[in-house]
């Protein structure tokens, strides 16, 4: 079995920095507070899965690392593996080689440390009201009481601004404000790491630029670590402190780029925008650069 | 790309400012009485009830033969003579509560079947193979069989009883199950949900519309086995329920009680469909949007 071999070029991560099992939680995390070591740890991943008469590999070999507070973008064409590698994060398949590491600890299932915001508006519960659902993770597995989750549900509610619908059920919501309450659930959990899977790529492009600008908002309200798929070039560059670009069939990296800081101009992200394209595809992006600048 | 630009005319372009909407006529208003009230489903139900009385008094009474088809007038009255002079109401309950039972053991015997059949492969298969095999079979053709097995009373029919309730809300949950969307399943395992919880707290409510519809198609199974059993064996069980009783009318003529009979079967079963499924769904799948 190859499963528990380092195949990465990076090198065996800091097993050194490995908590004991069974040693303090809050000592683990005091280790990974730490910017410089890697929070997510992802090695040399190679993903397949089985569709009715395939096997497909997803990824090969991918090594990248997350560090605290990074707004990491996973980038590539449709077809890169980028939501599968987002899926193998989240615990949900297993590398068949390779390991992933959250704060050193291998990855087997998923868990609410790794809270995932979907692209699809029916990841809401629909029998539950948006403060319920903000409630529900919080509460089950006993990890908070009523009240207190019921404080922390609405605090999260009111920084996505959905203060008056905490009541209402989701059928009654637009689809940016279901987005809304599930980037609220995932960050009232205050997961380690908020793992978004193109979640604004079923919006309309209006308020496509709305959620962005409030998420980044967010971002500095709390400084979470979220690691973020999308296929769309400029909004990989608003939203990310740092890009992966992966090549397709089968998803490789290709190359792992600072992004942009706020404020930079509109040729500056022109020029990165088609440095990023030329190195992706030939072919083109599914959203045209806008004229004017994208961080006015 | 260049060309078409060319080629139309420039136009001036049209601004202006939007005018408050106190300023004109309606943006939103009440509907009218008749509006509201005709929008409330009981009230239109209510309505044809009543033209389907009328109806059939005018036939029955025209007919005039209360030997083949009584008037509704002359059914009300031997409907509430055997509530408030006979059995009627005894009988009716001793159905009821057969019913319950049959039915309540019904629903747990497709809770074990479906929760195996959801948590592996064969178990999906055995409730397939059984569902095709036992779906199609009436529960009636299995009385005899089960009056050999229990012998004269509520025993068997409680058994043809589990036989029409199971196979059917077995069915409808397991399918409900199968389609609960995938990213609701991811949910429910990113909370770390897994096993009962998972099935209780994730998949039963999402799966609701088809349990519902399940529960509610069972129902009326078991209803009407039940009665038919009655009829069936009704002769040699002392206190037999209202099959029983429209059996025991028919054999002494009296077919306004036969009538009435039936008119309580009708009347429970409007009731649990109308009252007790229809907000059993307004409190759960349309409030939740579920259905419509």
């Amino acid at each position: 079995m190859t499963e528990d071999q380092n195949i990465g070029p990076a090198g065996p991560p800091q097993g050194s920095n490995c908590a004991p099992s069974g040693g303090s939680v809050d000592a683990k995390r005091q280790g990974w507070g730490d910017h410089s070591l890697p929070l997510l740890a992802v090695r040399g991943v190679t993903l397949q899965y089985k569709t009715k008469d395939h096997l497909v590999t997803a990824t090969y070999r991918v090594d990248f690392d997350v560090l605290r507070s990074d707004r990491f973008i996973l980038l590539g064409p449709s077809g890169c593996g980028k939501s599968t590698l987002l899926k193998a994060v989240g615990g949900y398949m297993r590398p068949i080689e390779g390991e992933i590491r959250l704060k050193g600890e291998q990855v087997t299932r998923p868990g609410p440390d790794r809270m995932m915001v979907f692209q699809e508006f029916d990841q809401l519960l629909p029998w539950r009201t948006v403060k319920e659902n903000v409630m529900f993770p919080l509460r089950s597995g006993g990890r908070l009481s009523r009240k207190a989750a019921e404080e922390k549900a609405l605090e999260y509610i009111a920084k996505v601004n959905l203060t008056p619908f905490a009541d209402s059920y989701p059928h009654t919501l637009s689809g940016g404000m279901k987005q809304r309450v599930a980037i609220a659930r995932g960050m009232a959990m205050e997961p380690d790491i908020l793992l978004m899977d193109e979640p604004f790529a079923a919006l309309d492009a209006l308020t496509r630029r709305k959620m962005q600008d409030e998420l980044l908002a967010l971002w500095e309200g709390t400084r979470f670590t979220v690691l973020f798929v999308t296929h769309s070039i400029p909004e990989a560059i608003k939203i990310g402190s740092r890009i992966l670009l992966l090549s397709p069939h089968p998803g490789q990296v290709k190359a792992e780029l600072d992004s942009l800081p706020q404020g930079a101009s509109a040729a500056q992200t022109l020029a990165l925008e088609q440095r990023i394209h030329s190195m992706l595809f030939a072919d083109a992006i599914e959203e045209p650069a806008p004229a004017e600048g994208v961080i006015a | 790309m260049g060309f078409v630009a060319e080629a139309l005319p420039r136009r001036p372009e049209i601004l202006r400012e939007p005018i408050s909407a106190s300023e004109f006529g309606i943006v939103q208003k009440p509907l009218s009485a008749w509006e509201r009230i005709t929008n409330v489903g009981a009230v239109r139900k209510f309505a044809l009830l009543v033209l389907i009385a009328v109806v059939w008094e005018l036939y029955a009474r025209q007919l005039d033969n209360p030997l083949l088809f009584p008037t509704f007038s002359a059914t009300v009255i031997a409907f509430f003579k055997g509530i408030f002079g006979g059995d009627l109401f005894t009988k009716a309950l001793t159905s009821l509560h057969v019913l319950v039972l049959g039915y309540a053991a019904g629903i747990a015997c497709a809770a074990i079947l479906t929760v195996i059949a959801i948590t592996s492969r064969v178990g999906t298969d055995l409730l397939e193979l059984l569902t095709s095999m036992f779906n199609p079979l009436p529960a009636i053709a299995l009385l005899p069989l089960a009056l050999i097995w229990f012998g004269l009373g509520t025993g068997s029919i409680v058994f043809v009883i589990i036989h029409s309730v199971l196979w059917a809300v077995a069915l409808n949950t397991h399918s409900g199950f199968l389609a609960v969307s995938n990213t609701l399943r991811m949910v429910g395992r990113n909370y770390g949900l897994r096993g009962l919880p998972y099935v209780a707290r994730i998949l039963i409510p999402a799966a609701f519309p088809s349990i519902l519809t399940g529960l509610k198609i069972g129902w009326a199974f078991a209803w009407r086995t039940l009665i038919a059993a009655e009829l069936v064996f009704g002769v040699s069980s002392g206190s037999g329920g209202l099959g029983w009783y429209i059996y025991e009318n028919k054999n002494q003529l009296e077919i306004p009680s036969v009538f009435a009979g039936l008119f309580t079967v009708i009347v429970i079963g409007l009731i649990v469909e109308n009252v007790v499924f229809r907000v059993l769904e307004a409190k759960t799948v349309r409030r939740w949007g579920l259905q419509s």
